[in-house]
């Protein structure tokens, strides 16, 4: 088939949805289709030979963060030239409530429409707000899927519709095997961290508070954070003599995201909200990490129930210290989670997860003709 | 001499008592001022979210445009405590989406756009005066206040102390506001 993906938010900044749509990109491409992604991007930017750049994403405050998208009549156009020039059999747009080119392309093009949401939003009011513009073009999309629960939640109270639910999808094999980095994990433990240090949803407040608890009586404890942010704000948040058993790599790349994921007895995913799949986590599992999360219901289910990996309550820094306390204590244990979480994690893999979005494409392409540009 | 004495300490007790309600009665019409100045500030903010919600849902805009402008004015206006930040946030949404090339030349010629642009505009410009002119009568206010005589009489009684409203109201982006100044002449200062 002739697939044209759709990314809202910009190829250049690394986050959960650009890393789908990529990983989806090159599953569907080993399958043997044809693949084509429109993101916002700079017409300079280096990008994969599958990617088109719609230009420039601007930084705006959406959803209680800042977002890089792409809006307005020119980015419209960039996807209108795209379809033509694509020919697809079909269209599947990422997060296509979002201010952005998902929603773009939904106006622009008519025919076989696949939407997939990603997040799940809490926001019913605002969305209301914005439902009457939102629905004569999200009217288009003739097959949904959710990534979880949450977000199909999220589609069935504010949309309208149900979705078929499709997990999230990692290249499980590129995580099994990495080198730690140097000096990692040590012998006095060291607990990881991965995501946004500034955006507080990812909870590294309660981590940060766990990790001073826990310090007192562990002299050779580390922390180990990938992510962006300020690294200023962050040490602020721990007592003076701690501050160099925290280690703060900033933005990682791929590879070293990996690697890290090498480099901690205790992966800890302090998440308090807003996140509908978890991807870090599976991330975490495929990398063969011992685990500690937040009890949020995707977190929940992607970890068996708690089975292949540690729940604490959320937003309680002493059920982490403690849930991370008796995981560094206990090597037989931590395995026992690490081998779990390698069986568990098999589900999310492209390969798999590839194969149930075609269906999704064949149950929509052949009732619908071809994609064609409306307008 | 006693009866000189009396006398002069009758007159200074009056003169003082006469100064001190010429004080409270100024800072009554400061608070008056600023009470104003609030209303005017609040309604400046409302006018400018719901003109925000009138061009989103006018179809003159693409729909990414418009589910960015009408969630940002949405915000501003039901954000009650935080106010400030959603406010500015929606300063920002309009920034980006008025900041785009070509912004102005893309819209001409579509029904009504023109006019839903010069409102916007209009109500922006509104918002920043009537900041600068609460956040002026709030300086004033505070300054009253202060006064050694005001607080130690109450003067100002049980009127909460005044606070500044800071946002991020201008529609240029800082730096470029001499280089853009021409497409957007209102938004000086």
């Amino acid at each position: 088939m002739r697939i044209g993906l759709v990314c809202p938010y910009t190829w250049e900044v690394p986050g959960g949805v650009r890393e789908h749509v990529s990983g989806l990109a090159e599953a569907l491409m080993d399958m043997g289709h044809e693949v084509s992604v429109i993101a916002p991007a700079d017409d300079e930017a280096v990008l994969p030979p599958y990617v088109v750049p719609a230009g420039r994403a601007v930084p705006v405050p959406y959803n209680g963060s800042v977002a890089r998208l792409a809006f307005g009549f020119l980015s419209a156009s960039r996807v209108r030239r795209w379809l033509k020039d694509g020919d697809f059999d079909v269209l599947h747009v990422h997060e296509p409530a979002a201010p952005s080119l998902s929603l773009l392309a939904c106006w622009v093009a008519d025919g076989p429409i696949v939407a997939t949401v990603h997040a799940a939003m809490p926001r019913s009011r605002a969305l209301h707000a914005a439902q009457p513009i939102l629905a004569s073009a999200l009217e288009k999309i003739s097959g949904w899927i959710a990534v979880a629960e949450a977000a199909r939640n999220t589609l069935v109270e504010h949309l309208g519709g149900d979705a078929v639910l499709i997990p999230n999808g990692v290249h499980v094999g590129r995580y099994e095997k990495a080198e730690p980095l140097p000096g990692f994990p040590g012998t006095g433990g060291t607990l990881g961290f991965l995501g946004r240090m500034d955006e507080p949803r990812k909870g590294l407040d309660v981590l940060l508070a766990a990790f001073t608890m826990m310090a007192a009586d562990r002299p050779d404890l580390r922390l180990l954070v990938a992510g962006r942010g300020d690294p200023d704000e962050v040490l602020d948040q721990v007592p003076r003599p701690l501050r160099d058993r925290v280690v703060l790599l900033g933005q990682v790349s791929d590879a070293d995201r990996i690697r890290m994921l090498h480099s901690v007895d205790v992966f800890c995913a302090p998440n308090t909200g807003g996140e509908s799949f978890g991807y870090v986590l599976v991330e975490a599992m495929a990398s063969g990490a011992p685990i500690v999360a937040s009890d949020l219901e995707a977190f929940r289910q992607v970890l068996h129930g708690g089975e292949a990996g540690e729940l604490f309550e959320n937003g309680n820094a002493a059920g982490l210290a403690a849930a991370a306390a008796r995981l560094l204590d206990d090597p037989a244990r931590r395995a026992t989670l690490a081998a779990a979480a390698s069986a568990a994690v098999r589900e999310f893999d492209w390969s798999v997860v590839a194969r149930d979005v075609v269906q999704v494409y064949q149950a929509v392409a052949p009732a619908a003709g071809r994609v064609a540009v409306a307008l | 001499m006693t009866a000189l004495t009396v006398i002069i300490v009758l007159v200074v007790v009056a003169m003082m008592g006469v100064y001190i309600s010429w004080r409270a009665g100024r800072l009554d019409r400061l608070h008056a001022r600023l009470e104003a100045a609030r209303f005017a500030l609040d309604a400046a903010l409302l006018r400018r979210s719901s003109t925000t919600l009138e061009l989103a849902s006018s179809g003159v805009l693409d729909p990414a445009t418009s589910v960015l402008l009408a969630e940002a004015a949405h915000d501003a206006r039901s954000a009650q405590p935080g106010r400030e930040l959603a406010e500015s946030d929606l300063t920002r949404a309009l920034r980006a989406v008025f900041s785009q090339p070509d912004f102005r030349a893309l819209l001409a010629g579509r029904e009504g756009a023109e006019e839903l642009l010069t409102e916007l505009e209009s109500a922006s410009h509104q918002v920043f005066l009537a900041r600068k002119f609460y956040n002026d009568a709030v300086a004033a206010t505070q300054a009253a206040r202060q006064r050694w005589l005001a607080r130690i009489f109450r003067l100002a009684g049980r009127a909460p102390n005044p606070e500044f409203f800071e946002i991020d109201d201008s529609l240029v982006p800082a730096g470029e506001a001499g280089a853009r100044g021409a497409d957007l002449p209102h938004l000086t200062g």
